[in-house]
């Protein structure tokens, strides 16, 4: 590939002939074909994001030292391990092994889920100073479906207390409804590929997010996180999503 | 009230600690265990009794309640709270300070011919059931299992899950995999945690009682 120029002509060109299943495509070029768009983006692999922010921008509701782990190592993990994944997935598509790439589901799932989830949940935390809520279309939404906005914290904070063991809380947009509702997850299944809803704003609940400053008290840590939720970019979602 | 032949207990009571909570360091600190023990354990045992008094489950045991609520999907909140007594008072006494490594062939002749004829050989048993404590995704227990005639296989569950509701097997050994029962002393470190269990902390003695109960075809799991 001399350039990415050539590489989207050539993506396409590969894209449609493999959708056409074009019977003058030798199989062995299809099932690479397919294999080379299956994974990671533009041919490369995926990576951790930089924080927005330093790792002792939230203190005290979360520890530098607890952002530093969970960054660093805990979303990081699902990074590699996502790429890893990808890595076997290209193998079984190119060899046109189906037991092979339906066994891949859990990692895909788990490690897949674990990179969106942190992506998104890091882009809406901000330091407490820069969190406010303002008047505009993520105010009115919240308030026409849950009455009030503490109405919708104390909904989502309840919900995300009561997950049992792993799992995130979810505000998400319902595009069937044009609502905003509360939603819970467990482990690291994504939202938006399990329920549809398009993914506002998260809460990690998972034990590694809160046990360092909080221990077993979740429902002091989801009550705090309130005071650092970035919903400038909350909003900027809702807007996206309703587009 | 605890159950002599079990080492569980029946529901109201949060059994003590087998040991002091310094006891195990530095496998496992005193802060894991007094927030493991004094707040995880005994929320759900508190939990428990709340949810099950004045109902029909309030007087049985605790296997029953776990067997009832299991089937009953309406009413989670009685299983994750029985499930989760249950399994902690097993992980307890699946622990002790200077455990851990092979079982003695002599003492425990059983407990090893048991583990030869399952997995073939007792490094293959160790590495099955390190992966399972490792790869189980979100919080969950590996477990090792048995049949009523000693045959033993490696488990793993999710949540509040065990061997006995989900697998219609026996446990003997557990091992507890959720993020709290390590996080203080390993962080993300779950292979080093489970490592330091299979190396220093085995209970093997326990292991060995609870496979002899399952052979023994009377013992009766209601």
């Amino acid at each position: 590939m001399s350039s990415p120029g050539s590489k989207i002509i050539i993506d396409s060109a590969l894209r449609a002939a493999a959708n056409l299943r074009s019977s003058s495509m030798p199989k062995e070029v299809t099932q690479r074909a397919a294999a080379m768009l299956s994974s990671a983006p533009s041919g490369g692999k995926h990576t951790l994001p930089d924080l927005p922010y330093d790792y002792n921008a939230i203190e005290p509701v979360v520890s530098s030292e607890t952002m530093t782990i969970h960054h660093t190592k805990h979303h990081n993990a699902y990074v590699t391990n996502l790429n890893v994944a990808l890595e076997k997935l290209d193998a079984a598509v190119s060899s046109g092994n189906v037991g092979a790439i339906v066994g891949l589901e859990g990692a895909l799932r788990f490690n897949g889920g674990g990179h969106i989830n942190h992506t998104l949940f890091w882009e809406n935390l901000c330091a407490k100073d820069q969190s406010e809520l303002k008047d505009g279309p993520l105010k009115k939404a919240i308030e026409d479906a849950f009455g009030s906005v503490d109405g919708m914290k104390k909904e989502l904070s309840d919900m995300s207390i009561a997950v049992q063991g792993s799992g995130w809380g979810w505000l998400g947009y319902n595009a069937k409804t044009g609502r905003v509702e509360c939603a819970t997850r467990a482990n690291q299944d994504p939202l938006q590929a399990t329920t549809g809803l398009v993914p506002l704003m998260g809460i990690d609940v998972w034990e590694h997010a809160y046990y360092v400053d909080y221990r077993n008290v979740r429902p002091n840590y989801v009550n705090a996180i309130w005071e650092v939720i970035n919903w400038k970019v909350v909003e900027e979602r809702l807007i996206a999503a309703q587009k | 009230v605890a159950n002599a032949n079990t080492g569980t207990t029946l529901t109201y009571d949060l059994p003590p600690l087998p040991f002091g909570t310094s006891a195990l360091k530095p496998m496992i600190g005193k802060k894991t265990l007094e927030t493991h023990h004094g707040k995880h354990h005994a929320k759900y045992v508190s939990t428990l009794n709340a949810l099950v008094a004045g109902t029909s489950l309030e007087h049985q045991t605790l296997e029953k309640i776990m067997k009832a609520s299991y089937k009953n999907k309406s009413k989670p909140a009685i299983f994750n709270n029985a499930a989760q007594a249950w399994n902690h008072s097993f992980y307890w006494n699946c622990l002790k300070p200077n455990g851990g490594g092979v079982p003695n062939t002599n003492q425990h002749a059983k407990l090893v011919e048991k583990i030869n004829a399952s997995f073939g050989s007792f490094s293959e048993f160790r590495k099955q059931f390190a992966d399972a404590a490792n790869t189980a995704f979100g919080s969950g227990w590996a477990w090792l299992a048995s049949d009523r005639k000693g045959n033993l296989s490696v488990v793993k569950t999710i949540g509040a899950d065990n061997p006995i509701t989900s697998g219609g097997l026996i446990p003997i050994l557990t091992c507890d995999v959720w993020e709290h029962a390590y996080y203080l002393d390993y962080a993300n470190l779950r292979p080093s945690y489970v490592d330091a269990f299979l190396d220093k902390l085995v209970n093997w003695e326990f292991v060995a009682e609870n496979l002899e109960r399952a052979i023994d075809s009377g013992r009766n799991w209601s």
